[in-house]
């Protein structure tokens, strides 16, 4: 079948003698950059666990894990983590009670009730109240909102968890809403029509096939709000106040672990000292939380994504 | 009874009704962070406005509110984010291109992937007290504008490498290919289709993710960004503070005329948000445009 | 038409099998493609002639999984040896796509963007290439005012025939056109068949389409694919006038494809 038979006369090479220096370096410089993030990680859970370490050496572990008093920087010091942690959950626990309720109310109306024109303007603009830096907040939270809440509470103090945690709650309701909403969209239009045609009306659409169908991203959307307000830090340090106190009543003074952090730093421990180690302890307290967080919001998300 | 009304009428009716309440509570809660954001905003400028005004430009602090003003604190904010800007994004995208054009699909690769996503939800002052261990005592830099914009490319850092790892995804693969055909090595490809196909888009990234910078506080407070600074750094080894750590000073005195000072550093630190976000909106449509 | 006996072989393919993973995408394959005239490939979707294609300038080393045994020579020289620079191969054996892909650039700059990857920089040469390399294409005529312009200002055509000219702009032997008219309307189809013709007096063309009367038009030769097997390979008058393989008769009469 082999239509030519004459033998190849052009010649042809292929090969390139110059070495092509760009393509052998490049690679390398830019997996450097890529590692930077590992080095990243590697330098805080290094730092973190070194200090934290050391720090163990001079205040008992089981003191610093079970102890119910924390006052490292008076005497008699004490160093019980427990003030600082309920100070941390009480903060979280007001700012997702506002921010859970809110964020997935305004997801819902965004995806199935809201018209297009309404949501190109609200989607931004609640955005914008992830963008405003966190000092913004805690000067709303002490000028504003504790001045609000002092008209219904006379007796509640100057700085107070309540006004710190709703504003924390304000802050995260983006993260909530974003995240939700992403996940209802994704559910796809022929389960909504599947349900209108057999009669529903949209809150059952919305409630009973939408929110079940996204469940796991709104699952997750919420334990991520939640690390983000357990490491939320300017707003606690300027109007939560600075007073380490074991108690879950949201209209006294309390203290969180990330305040505390602030607070250590602000004022002059030497470094080396046994108090200037209380931050590397805190700090991992601090780390892990979050981390483990973190990962389960991911573990979540991948684990029960739904297969449309 | 005709053939649409059926002996459940009632049952129909009430469920409509229930539709309209819950219809009626979505609203109401998506009102609430609106109402918010706008509450925030009023009483900030309520109380910031009268305090708007050059001296808060030209002065520096003073432990007379009426004298106070936060020259140090723009220059320094401009100055970090003027160092931070070169290194953050050449690190950043240089992550994005290996990431997206030379990583092999394999476990390393993975591991880096979600080592990222987990970096950008560690808390920023675990960056401060990383910071803190690394540049300021470790590297001995002290507490330098170095040590700040440092620590601060380590925090945003994530944020770049993600959004730009997205505009470097939305290059087709045709122009890839169109460049590959003409016998452009990896590199040339890279340098001289994809990037410039993806760099309003980075840059977009880039600019938020600075912005995000600009508003951060905790970790600079943790590696000692101070709070009284009557001069303007000369080098980048020099002390200095920012915008948001003025403000933090500010709003933490007790007296009236230091928390008016303070608002009015607020709107100052959100105007130049605005902007910054202005124009990467700006290059975002620019970017839609070329794709 | 001429006849392709009296042509010098260029490229070679002996026994060529290439899989994608586990997928046996090309098999046993064996021809040789003539200098200076046009070679087309039809079959019906999936039949391997892109494929196969993409194995003459190695575009399918980016696609990960994929093996190839057998034997690709282009003037002697087994392409997939060591010793051969991939980036070389490309430069001297040219590819235009089934969808125009023009870089975002102005249209100077698309055409002037293989040069300068091969180390041109000279304005002045750059120009002539520019020059030179639209004129080929037929289009300068039509650009030389424009061209600073945005290369997506131009209709699907034009930007089908900048991006010819861009291939044609470093100099190469081959030309791989894979299904390069399929997205463009009947007249721009036109023009780019007129310019295969004119082209083939100076490159060696080897087109894959979709239309079996585009091949009956503009190629010399003509390769018939079924599932990656080489059917029939003729000159093209003999394949359309009298195929030796009933699976040829059927699909270029229409009973399949």
């Amino acid at each position: 079948m082999q239509v030519n038979v004459s033998k190849p006369e052009t010649k042809m090479s292929f090969t390139n003698k110059q070495m092509n220096v760009a393509d052998k370096v490049v690679p390398i410089l830019l997996f450097l950059c890529a590692a930077v993030s590992i080095l990243t990680t590697i330098g805080i859970v290094y730092t973190l666990f070194s200090e934290t370490i050391s720090f163990f050496k001079s205040v008992p572990i089981f003191d610093f894990i079970f102890g119910g008093k924390w006052s490292p920087l008076i005497e008699p010091k004490s160093f019980g983590i427990w003030p600082l942690l309920s100070g941390t959950f009480l903060i979280t626990l007001i700012a997702i009670l506002v921010a859970v309720p809110i964020g997935l109310a305004s997801a819902i109306y965004l995806s199935e009730y809201a018209p297009e024109r309404v949501r190109k303007i609200v989607k931004p603009v609640l955005e914008v109240l992830a963008g405003v830096p966190t000092i913004v907040y805690g000067y709303f939270a002490l000028t504003f909102v504790t001045p609000l809440l002092k008209s219904i509470f006379p007796d509640m103090s100057v700085f107070n968890a309540l006004s710190a945690g709703l504003v924390v709650g304000i802050m995260i309701i983006p993260m909530v809403s974003s995240l939700s909403e992403d996940a209802m969209s994704a559910v796809p239009k022929s389960l909504r029509h599947g349900a209108y045609a057999l009669g529903a009306t949209r809150f059952e659409v919305a409630l009973k096939i939408v929110v079940p169908a996204a469940f796991s991203g709104i699952v997750s959307s919420a334990v991520l709000a939640f690390s983000r307000a357990i490491g939320e830090t300017m707003i606690v340090s300027v109007a939560a106040g600075s007073t380490p106190n074991l108690t879950l009543n949201p209209l006294e003074s309390i203290q969180t672990m990330t305040a505390y952090i602030v607070q250590v730093s602000l004022g002059d421990t030497p470094h080396g000292s046994v108090e200037y180690g209380t931050i590397f302890a805190v700090g991992l307290t601090l780390f892990i939380i979050t981390f483990l967080l973190n990962i389960l919001a991911l573990y979540v998300a991948r684990r029960f994504r739904e297969e449309y | 009874m005709t053939m649409f009304q059926d002996a459940n009428r009632k049952q129909i009716s009430n469920r409509r009704k229930t539709d309209l309440v819950l219809h009626l509570l979505f609203i109401v809660a998506t009102s609430i962070g609106i109402v918010a954001l706008m509450a925030l905003l009023i009483s900030i400028m309520m109380d910031g406005l009268s305090r708007l005004n050059w001296d808060l430009f030209t002065n520096y602090p003073s432990r007379l509110a009426s004298k106070a003003g936060m020259k140090s604190a723009v220059v320094g904010s401009i100055y970090m984010v003027l160092i931070m800007a070169p290194i953050s994004f050449i690190l950043g995208v240089g992550a994005a291109i290996y990431l997206e054009e030379y990583a092999k699909k394999n476990a390393i690769t993975r591991f880096i992937q979600l080592n990222i996503s987990t970096l950008a939800g560690v808390p920023s002052i675990v960056y401060g007290i990383l910071g803190l261990t690394i540049f300021v005592r470790g590297m001995a830099l002290e507490r330098s504008l170095l040590s700040g914009s440092l620590t601060m490319t380590l925090l945003v850092l994530p944020i770049i490498i993600v959004s730009a790892q997205e505009a470097i995804r939305a290059v087709p693969r045709a122009r890839r290919d169109a460049s590959f055909a003409l016998g452009a090595t990896k590199w040339q490809t890279v340098a001289r289709s994809v990037l410039p196909s993806s760099i309003s888009g980075i840059l977009t990234g880039v600019i938020l993710a600075l912005s995000r910078a600009i508003g951060e506080t905790a970790p600079l407070v943790m590696i000692g960004a101070l709070t009284f600074v009557a001069f303007l750094p000369e080098s980048i080894m020099d002390q200095f503070t920012v915008m948001p750590i003025q403000i933090f000073n500010w709003v933490s005195r007790p007296q009236v005329a230091f928390h008016e000072l303070a608002a009015a550093g607020i709107i100052v630190l959100l105007a130049m948000l605005i902007l910054m976000n202005i124009s990467a909106i700006i290059l975002r449509n620019k970017y839609q445009k070329n794709v | 038409m001429s006849t392709a006996t009296a042509l010098k072989t260029l490229i070679n393919i002996k026994d060529l099998d290439l899989y994608y993973g586990t997928y046996h995408a090309l098999k046993k394959v064996s021809m040789t493609i003539p200098e200076k005239a046009v070679t087309a490939f039809i079959g019906p979707s999936g039949c391997g002639k892109s494929t196969l294609l993409r194995t003459l300038n190695r575009m399918n080393d980016m696609i990960i999984g994929t093996r190839i045994e057998g034997k690709v020579e282009i003037g002697g020289t087994n392409i997939y040896s060591n010793e051969v620079d991939v980036e070389t191969l490309r430069k001297k054996v040219g590819m235009v796509f089934q969808q125009p892909n023009p870089f975002p650039k102005s249209i100077y700059d698309n055409i002037a963007y293989g040069p300068r990857l091969h180390g041109i920089r000279s304005k002045a040469k750059l120009d002539e290439i520019v020059e030179q390399s639209l004129k080929q294409a037929v289009l300068w005529e039509e650009v030389k005012d424009y061209l600073k312009r945005s290369a997506f200002s131009l209709s699907g055509g034009q930007q089908q025939r900048l991006c010819i000219a861009r291939a044609l702009a470093v100099n190469p032997d081959i030309l791989l056109m894979d299904e390069a008219t399929s997205a463009l309307d009947p007249i721009s189809t036109l023009k780019i068949e007129e310019l295969v013709q004119e082209l083939k007096h100076r490159y060696t063309i080897v087109m894959v389409t979709h239309n079996m009367h585009q091949a009956a038009r503009v190629s010399d030769q003509t390769v018939f694919f079924l599932n990656g097997e080489v059917v029939e390979f003729d000159q093209t008058e003999t394949l359309f006038s009298n195929p030796s393989d009933k699976r040829t008769e059927d699909y270029i009469t229409g009973r399949f494809g």
